[in-house]
Parts: structure tokens; C-alpha cells; sequence
């Protein structure tokens, strides 16, 4: 999909804030010059075209109770496909990467508690036969930004 | 402490906003609250941090940001908290966390570098690596995504 430069702006604004008003699309839509139904449909049009994931709230997942991880194994190349499919089958398995690395795989997983994440860590050892999976829980996080600058 | 109708609202939330001129008023007739109340209810979970930000989640790939790496550092312990904060002040950077290091595994700082090109990728990390002087380091480039996808809570 390509933006125009109105596209670009609005995506500026609602990746920034959207306004938690009755009316949000209006207020965004006064702030532009344009009429909401024309926000209503550009903001249709870009996830339909997926350039925006999702419209809405962004949860902090420590701070509604949830525990994380990010996960690195060691997986032989001709069981990939195959680990892979175990890891993903888990719902709070949010993301999973190959990466250039012995430790190949990466994925991040959320769970109710410590608990309930360990036993899925351990759930994922066994089914997988993989052995050599380090978690490696965030201590300190220094910068989470999930808006981008668009030029 | 959540109680049952905070967690509504999230499963209601995390289903993403309406397009719609009232989107609230329509997902608080779902939970049997008020417009008025449910804008409170998002407005307080924003506030207590439950809720990061309230807007678009974006692909970057669409952006023209096709490239990003993992990029692990070695950092001195008592250093971590400076070189943490250093690498966080790159706007390159969009994520910048401490990790515990593992037999085999000596980095415990993580950031999250963005470039337009794999090379671009790959200067950014030199131009940190000089200014905080964290020369073991060493750039993991994705070579597949093998899931994405949004959490969903109390499901």
C-alpha cells in the first residue's frame, strides 16, 4: 500500500495517542482539516493493508499480573519446523524468530504467573527433546518505544 | 488486584477499536456500563501504566524499516545502568533491556536496532559501540519470522 502524505500524518497521530473522548475519529479529523468519515476510511484502509497491526489499547503485561520471558534455544536445522510448531502452539507464545546464532531460535512467552511459565518452559523441554533453552527474563528495562518517526 | 470487570474491559480492548463514530459507547453496551464510565475505566488503567499507550500498532516493514537487528552487548555489571540509559537516548533504538547472562551466553544488554538496511543496522551499532565503549557485542538479524502475533489476556 502506498501512504500519501495524508495517510502519514494520521498515522502519526493515532500511533502517538489516540484520544480517549467519545468521539475520537471527530477530534483526530478536526486536527487534520478532514471529515471523520475520511479518517474512519483511511484507518480502515491501513489495516486492511495491514500497515497498522492493530487500533487501540497497548497493554503493559507485568503491570495487569503477567510474567515474561525471551527464550533462546539451540535447535538442530532439520527440526526446525518441527520445534517450531510445539513453541507456537502455545498462546502466549507472542513472537518467534530465527536468528544468525547457535542459540538459532528466539521466542518471547507471557503467562498468569512464574509459575504457570515455568511449567510451560518445562512442557516445551521435554515435548521438544531440545535441551539447551536459557530464559532470559528483562531485570531492567532502560526504553520500550513503539512509535516510530515518520518522514 | 484486577477484578472481574476490569478484565472484561481488557478482553473487550484487546479485541481493537471499532470504526465507528462512538467506539466506546459500543463496547461499554457490551459490558452493560456507561460511555462515560468505560472512558474512566481506560483512562485509570492508563494511568496506572496497566494500559502503555491507546493508538495504532504499526508494521514497520510498511514504513520502509525492513531491517532490524537484536544487537547484544557485554557490559561491565557496575556499568549496565550508564550504558543502559546511553543506548536507550538512540532514537535507532526502539527497545533497550537488561538480561541475566548463562554459561555460554556473556551479553546481558539487549537493544533493538532499527535501519532501513541491514549495513545501516550494522553502522548503527558501531557509532553505540564507540560512543559507550562496549566493544563485545554482536548483531542477531532475523532470518525468519516464525510467529507474530498480539497477546490476548485472560483468555
Amino acid at each position: 500500500m502506498n501512504l500519501d502524505d495524508v495517510d502519514k500524518k494520521l498515522l502519526k497521530l493515532i500511533q502517538a495517542d489516540l484520544p480517549l473522548a467519545p468521539e475520537p475519529f471527530r477530534e483526530i479529523a478536526e486536527s487534520l482539516g478532514i471529515e471523520e468519515a475520511e479518517v474512519i476510511g483511511r484507518v480502515f484502509n491501513m489495516l486492511e493493508a495491514g500497515v497498522i497491526r492493530r487500533l487501540g489499547a497497548i497493554f503493559d503485561s507485568r503491570k495487569i499480573g503477567y510474567t515474561g520471558t525471551l527464550c533462546a534455544l539451540k535447535v538442530a536445522v532439520d527440526r526446525i519446523d518441527e520445534v517450531s510448531a510445539i513453541v507456537n502452539s502455545f498462546p502466549g507464545v507472542t513472537h518467534n524468530y530465527l536468528r544468525e546464532h547457535t542459540f538459532n531460535m528466539w521466542f518471547t512467552i507471557l503467562a498468569e504467573s512464574k509459575t504457570k511459565l515455568d511449567e510451560i518452559l518445562d512442557t516445551i523441554r521435554q515435548s521438544t527433546g531440545v535441551e539447551e533453552i536459557i530464559s532470559l527474563p528483562a531485570e531492567k528495562v532502560f526504553k520500550i518505544r513503539v512509535s516510530f518517526e515518520l518522514d | 488486584m484486577l477484578d472481574e470487570q476490569d478484565k472484561n474491559v481488557i478482553r473487550e480492548l484487546q479485541k481493537g477499536l471499532p470504526l465507528v463514530s462512538r467506539p466506546f459507547e459500543l463496547i461499554a453496551g457490551r459490558l452493560q456500563m456507561s460511555e462515560t464510565e468505560l472512558i474512566e475505566r481506560v483512562r485509570s488503567f492508563e494511568r496506572s501504566g496497566m494500559i502503555r499507550r491507546f493508538g495504532a500498532a504499526v508494521r514497520h516493514h510498511d514504513l520502509g524499516y525492513t531491517a532490524n537487528a537484536m544487537v547484544v552487548w557485554d557490559v561491565p555489571d557496575g556499568a549496565v545502568d550508564e550504558v543502559g540509559q546511553s543506548m536507550a537516548a538512540f532514537k535507532e533504538v526502539t527497545h533497550c533491556y537488561q538480561r541475566p547472562r548463562h554459561p555460554g551466553w556473556p551479553y546481558n544488554l539487549f537493544t533493538v536496532v532499527h535501519g532501513r538496511t541491514r549495513d545501516e543496522c550494522v553502522q548503527i551499532s558501531e557509532k553505540i559501540s564507540k560512543k559507550t565503549n562496549i566493544a563485545n557485542y554482536r548483531l542477531l538479524f532475523s532470518t525468519a519470522e516464525l510467529k507474530k502475533s498480539s497477546m490476548r489476556y485472560f483468555e
